[in-house]
This record gives structure tokens, sequence and C-alpha cells, in this order.
């Protein structure tokens, strides 16, 4: 039992860590064109060369 | 590299998804006023019209991007809305010049729009989702641990899960549930109730139970169940919220249209562009060739020809002159003219049929939503059995703390997750496969409503035919078509467009001058000729014959050209469709007794009345109300929005006036009419669905009551059921994917 002392903690900590993540991706617009992403991938000459 | 981008024949989506707009600079102002400059940086969003796919999007992005000075291109193909930004004196014409060169249609959105409110209920939903599905998984990872360890595990260990569970869920539900809290403190302060009034009471009874439970060392807590609960119901409330804001960015088209540029003649005589809101009442207002009016004016100087089709549906353009009124909508066909603003912008798009569209709306309001029904029987019902519970477990003599328990679970148990999810679930699902057969649904309660329809009233002009005249070959010889063609490519006169459309690219004749009214003259292969009307020719004519346009050169006897507006292709096969699913149908058109006459001979259809002011098609639809049918309305232009709002359900095209397709329930794209079968079918599954839906939520119901009300529901019961249900009406929605039996 004394395992759950650091185990729970650890499992909360995890899953704030996604939590965090999601928020994060939500407040900077990655879910604003979902159609567009998907495209954009297959896009490869955004990187002009030096 | 821009010259491959430029051809014509490339106009529009690549991959034929969407169709490429035929006069995109039609009605465009310049997108000058709408650019906002800040540290040298200049930026203008912009709306999209057509951009389908991949394709279409670094088609559309590198064609502006090579423009000088330009920094930043990014397209949202999600809602067609795109931000460019540049340094430099790059004029901002030349950026929506570009995107409608490549046969996308392009307008300037206005920076001060205000379709952000939406968007913020979006993302707080979503952010209150993701916090409870969050604190769902972790307290459910201790509740198991919890259920699991029954018997074994000891009290104070229990006690620590549970304290641990209660310090993630009391905020958890106090943040992610203030949708709900708000929603039915604001019903209940008006004396009424929603679906928001069980939701929040349920919640924070079992939040507060779970707690004093808790604080005594209880053996149960639902904690699990509270979090979960708002976990599924926000996953409902978002999908319907993005529903919505889906056809909030239709109606941004809408916007687009108040955002037009105008061209105003200042005091000192010179041409400025303004925004078409900023026009007062007596403003001189400059129209070009191929502009489309956005305010109503009186002309003072100039005569031209004027396609009034959008505004009254008459087919023909009409001749305008200095004293007549140019209703908006109509857009320039000859020389451009000058007239003096009578109302602003706002009033203008006809003041009689912006009346109409309000009053449609409000009678439509009073449609009662499957959901809303469901709802008005649930609420009352649950509450009296939980009240009744906690009576009848006092009288059993339990003890008040057991009593509560027992009536709180019930409460819990019964709550309308499944309910909430049934309709949102399958509209979500049904939007998204009429979206990708082209239609456009603007809200979910229109699917329900699109189902019901039992008879179907066509506008005629752009809806049952094409909406433009084609040329009829026979009987003319090629070369005579060709030396005509030569001069009408020197006019936007429709009959010349497609005269020119008939004939395709080729020479254009010299010095040719357009008559308003009369027609063109111009030298051909240095002859001299002329196209236009019979008096223009010199021909003496009483046969009215639909739309002619004459042709003469030098000495020859002049030659008539014949025009058809053909019907839609698939026009006479989804009139039989509409027959074969048990649908009436009839034509309501603006348009003359002749030309109506002759469609509906020719399509087959008995009823129908020509020469209807906006006015009468509105009555029109009235007594067909009192008839007690339920109309679908379908139409284009602007004379039909009145009818389009006040009809049980509406579809209008995608090449109709904004208004009417603000008005109408669901907008189709591409060619022809199927989608109106496409859309009846999908909407008619989708509302058996949803009654399968409510039905499946009313037999769980009937199961778990029982139950609860015995007492048997424990935490883990209540968790099991909950998403059990949850999940069975969301998979029986998916099932609209799987294509129906042949």
């Amino acid at each position: 039992m004394t395992g759950l002392i650091f185990l729970i903690p650890i499992a909360l900590f995890m899953g704030l860590i996604g939590l965090v993540a999601f928020i994060w991706a939500q407040k900077s617009g990655q879910f604003e064109d979902m159609e567009g992403a998907a495209y954009r991938i297959l896009e490869d000459d955004d990187d002009k060369p030096l | 590299m821009s010259d491959i981008l430029t051809d014509l024949a490339d106009a529009g989506c690549p991959q034929g998804l969407g169709p490429a707009e035929a006069s995109p600079k039609t009605g465009l102002g310049d997108p000058a006023p709408f650019v906002v400059r800040s540290k040298g940086l200049s930026r203008l969003e912009l709306s999209v019209r057509g951009a389908k796919c991949g394709a279409c999007l670094s088609k559309i992005e590198k064609a502006v991007k090579v423009l000088p000075g330009v920094t930043e291109a990014r397209l949202n193909l999600s809602n067609g809305q795109m931000r460019v930004a540049w340094e430099g004196d790059l004029p901002p014409a030349h950026i929506t010049a570009a995107i409608s060169d490549l046969g996308y249609g392009v307008a300037p959105l206005d920076p001060e729009r205000d379709e952000d409110e939406a968007r913020r209920e979006e993302r707080r939903l979503l952010t209150a989702m993701g916090v409870a599905g969050f604190a769902a998984a972790n307290i459910m990872l201790l509740s198991v641990s919890v259920w699991a360890g029954a018997g074994e595990m000891g009290e104070s260990t229990r006690a620590i899960m549970h304290m641990i569970s209660g310090a993630i869920a009391i905020p958890v539900v106090l943040f992610a549930g203030r949708t709900f809290f708000a929603s039915a403190w604001r019903v209940l302060s008006r004396g009424r109730a929603n679906m928001d009034v069980p939701i929040s009471l349920a919640v924070l009874l079992a939040l507060g139970v779970s707690v004093w439970e808790t604080a005594l060392g209880g053996e149960h807590a639902y904690f699990d169940a509270c979090v979960m609960l708002l976990f599924f119901l926000l996953i409902g409330r978002f999908l319907d919220a993005r529903l919505r804001r889906r056809a909030h960015a239709a109606a941004s088209d809408l916007a687009a249209l108040q955002a037009r540029s105008v061209t105003r003649i200042n005091v000192s005589g010179q041409a400025e562009s303004v925004r078409a809101r900023e026009v007062i009442p007596g403003d001189m207002i400059l129209l070009s060739p191929g502009e489309r009016a956005v305010v109503d004016m009186d002309v003072v100087e100039g005569t031209s020809e004027l396609d009034e089709s959008l505004v009254s549906g008459e087919s023909t353009p009409i001749l305008t002159s200095p004293g007549a009124r140019v209703y908006a909508g109509a857009v320039v066909l000859g020389q451009a003219i000058k007239g003096r603003a009578v109302a602003m912008a706002a009033d203008s798009l006809m003041a009689d049929i912006g009346r109409m569209l309000e009053a449609g709306e409000q009678r439509r309001s009073t449609y009662r939503k499957i959901a809303e029904r469901a709802v008005s029987i649930y609420v009352p019902a649950v509450h009296t059995i939980a009240l009744l519970t906690f009576i009848g477990w006092l009288l059993a003599g339990v003890g008040v703390r057991e009593a509560i328990f027992i009536a709180c679970s019930t409460l819990i148990i019964t709550c309308p997750c499944a309910l909430a999810l049934a309709a949102p679930v399958t509209q979500v699902v049904a939007s998204g496969r009429l979206f990708r057969a082209g239609v456009f649904l603007k809200s979910g309660d229109a699917l329900e409503r699109l189902a019901g329809a039992d008879h179907v009233v066509f506008d005629k002009t752009g809806t049952l035919t094409l909406g433009e005249p084609q040329l009829v070959k026979e009987g003319v010889a090629p070369e005579t078509l060709a030396a005509a063609a030569q001069l009408a490519r020197a006019s936007r006169h429709p009959l010349s467009r497609a005269l020119v459309a008939a004939e395709g690219a080729g020479p254009v004749a010299r010095n040719v001058t357009e008559h308003a009214g009369l027609g063109l003259e111009g030298e051909v292969d240095g002859v001299r000729a002329r196209l236009g009307s019979a008096e223009w020719v010199g021909v003496e004519t009483t046969v009215n014959d639909g739309p002619t346009l004459w042709f003469s050169r030098g000495d020859e006897a002049p030659t008539q050209l014949r025009f058809r507006d053909h019907f839609q292709e698939d026009a006479a096969d989804v009139l039989a469709g509409l027959k074969q699913r048990g649908l009436s149908f009839e034509i309501v058109s603006g348009d003359t007794e002749t030309a109506v006459a002759r469609t509906a001979e020719a399509l087959g259809i008995s009823q129908w009345t020509a020469e209807v002011s906006p006015k009468g098609k509105v009555e029109r639809l009235e007594a067909l109300r009192a008839e007690g049918k339920k109309v679908l309305m379908i139409g284009d232009g602007l004379n039909d929005a009145g009818a389009l709002s006040l009809a049980h359900a509406s579809m209008a095209p995608g090449g109709a006036m904004d208004v009417s397709q603000s008005a109408s329930d669901a907008v189709y794209s591409g060619k022809g009419l199927g989608a109106i079968l496409t859309t009846l079918d999908t909407s008619r599954r989708a509302r058996s669905i949803m009654l399968q839906n409510f039905g499946l939520a009313a037999l769980y119901n009937l199961i778990a009551v029982p139950i609860a009300v015995a007492g048997f529901a424990s935490p883990l019961v209540a968790a099991i059921a909950m998403s059990a249900s949850s999940l069975i009406v969301t998979l029986n929605a998916l099932r609209q994917n799987v294509p129906a039996k042949a």
C-alpha cells in the first residue's frame, strides 16, 4: 500500500501533462483548421533554400 | 509560374469538388477600406469561396505569396477565411484579383465583424470538455481500485481515495459545469425549466452527497459519476456548438456582402472607395460596369442595362435611365451609372424583404424540436420520481442520510446523458454526410424540418433552370456566329456573354460602341456590323419567342439568334424522385407567364404561378401552410428570401443571393438538383435514427430507474449504465455512415 503514496501522484501528474498539452494546443489555434492541416503535411515546398 | 496558375482551363478546384465562379469579379469592390495597418504591416481578411481540397489550398496560397511584399498568406480550409499580411504598398485589389483569377470567389471580410462570440463559446466548451475528460479518467482510476478492493481495502485507504477524488472533482465540476449551472439559473429565474435544470441538480446534489459521505467515512461516493456525467454532456454540447458555428460561418458570407465597398464621389468630385455601411442617403455613388449595387439609389446620370434577376426574378435585363430607382442586388451590364443613395446599406436590401425575413424567422421559431418535446416530458417525470423515492425510503424508515443517498443516485442514473447526446450526435453525423455531398446545413433542427416536408415549391430561374440563357445553334451559319461573337466579346450583356460562352475565345471586333437598350456596333473584318434588338438592326417583329439577339453585317439580311434558359439536366429525374417519395410540387416564379408556362409544360408540372411578387410568394406559402402542408421552398433570388424564411424548411443553391442563402436551412452546391433528394433522404434517415435514440434512452431509463429507486444503484452500476447508454446512442448515430441497403 505504501507504493500508492508515490504512484497516485505520478498518475495524476501524467494526466495533468496531457491536460496542459491539450489546453496549450487549443489556445494556440491547433484546432482552428482541421481540414487544411491534413493537406498541409503533404506540401513540401514551404522550406525555402537558404 | 503565375501564367500556368492563371490558365482559365484550370479555374476553380482542380479536383472538381467545387464550381469555378463564372464571373468572379461581379459585385466585388475595392477591398482597400478593410485593410488594417499597424507597424508597417498591412493585414486583410478575406472570405474565399470554392476552395475544397489541398490543391486549392496550395494553389491559392502560392498565388498570393508570390505577390511583392506578402509575408503571410494562410487559408483556413474549414471556414474559407484567409489571412493575408504584407509590407509595402501592394494594392489590396491585386490580392483579391490574384485569387479571383484562379476561379475562386473572394470577398473582403470586415475586421470589425462580431463572429468571435460563437468561437469563444466553442472554445470554452472544448476546454471544459478536456478538463472534465482528464478528471473523469483520473477519478475513475481511483474509483475502480475502490470497487475492486471492496472488502479488502482498509477503511482509511478508501477514505483517502475518496478524498483525492473529491479534491479533483470539486474544482472540475465547478469549472466544467458552469455552462449548465448558468443556463439552469437563467431559465429558473424566469420560472421555467430546461434540460440543464435536472443536470445541474443531479451534479450538484451528487457532489454534495459525496462530500458528506466522504466526511462521514461512508462506503460510496459519486465523484466519478458527477465528472463523467459532465464529460458526456459536454461532448454533446460541444458538437452542438460546433454545428451552430459552422452555420454562423455561412452567415458571415452575408456579412461579406455588408463588407463590400462602394465608390463614392465626394464633394470635390473625386471618386473614393468606402465601406458600404458608411454610405448615407444622399451620397453620390458610381456603379462601374459589372458592379453590383449595394444600396438602393436613384439614377442621376447614365443609361445602362441592369440585371435585376436576383432582385425580381426577371431573367431579361431591364433598361435604366436617370430618375429610375436601382435596387441593391442589381448588376450593371452596360456603361457606368451615377446615382444618389436613397437608403443605408443595412436598410437597402429592400426593407420589405427584411421585414418578411424577420416575420418568417419568428414563425419558424415556434417549431418545437423533437429533443425539446422529449425534455418537457422528461424533466417533471424525473424530479417527481426522485422526490417520491426520497419520501418512500424515509417512510420505510431508513433514515434521512440513506434516503437522500438513494434519491440522489436516482437523479444521477436518470440524468439525460443519452438524451443530451441523442440529437447532437445524429445531427453531426448527418450534416457531415451532407457536407461531403455538397450540401451545407445551417442548423441541426433543420434536419427535422426537412425530413417532415411534404410539398415542394420551386422558384424557376436559377433553380429549376440554369438561370443563364444558352445559345440555340441550330439554323444559324457557324461563320455568322463567329462574326457575331466578335462583337459580343466587347459586352457584358448576359446574352452577349451567352454567345461568347458558346463560341469560346477569339478576336474582338474593332471600334465597338454600346448603345444602352439597343445593342452593339463595330467593325468585323472591316465591315460594319450590328448586334442587338430587332429595332437596332431594323427588323420589325412581334413574335415573342423568349430572349433573342439580331445580328446584321454590311448589307446582309439580319440573322436572328435565339436563346433558351436550359433546365438543370437532372430536373426531370429529381421531380420523379420527389413524386416517388410522396412529395407534391409546384412552381412559383416572378418570371413572365410564357417563360414559366413553357418550363412547367416541359417538366410536366401541372401547378404553377407566374409573375408573382416577393409578397405574393409569401402569401402563397401562407395559404399552403393554412392548408396544413409542410412546404419545402427552394429558391435563389432576393425575391424568394421572404418565402424561404417562412417555409417549413428551405434550400437555396450555392449561386443564390447571400440573403437567400442565409434565409434558408440548407445551401447546396454543384450542378443539378440531385442534392435535394440526397438531403431529403439523409434528413429522413437522421430523423428516424434520432427517434430510435430517444427510444433507446427511454428504454434505458425504464430499466435503470427501478434499479435506482430500489436502492441497488451503487456508483459502479451508475458508471456502467451511464457510459453504456451513451455509447449505444452514439454508435446508433454512427450507423448513418453505413450505406443503406440498396
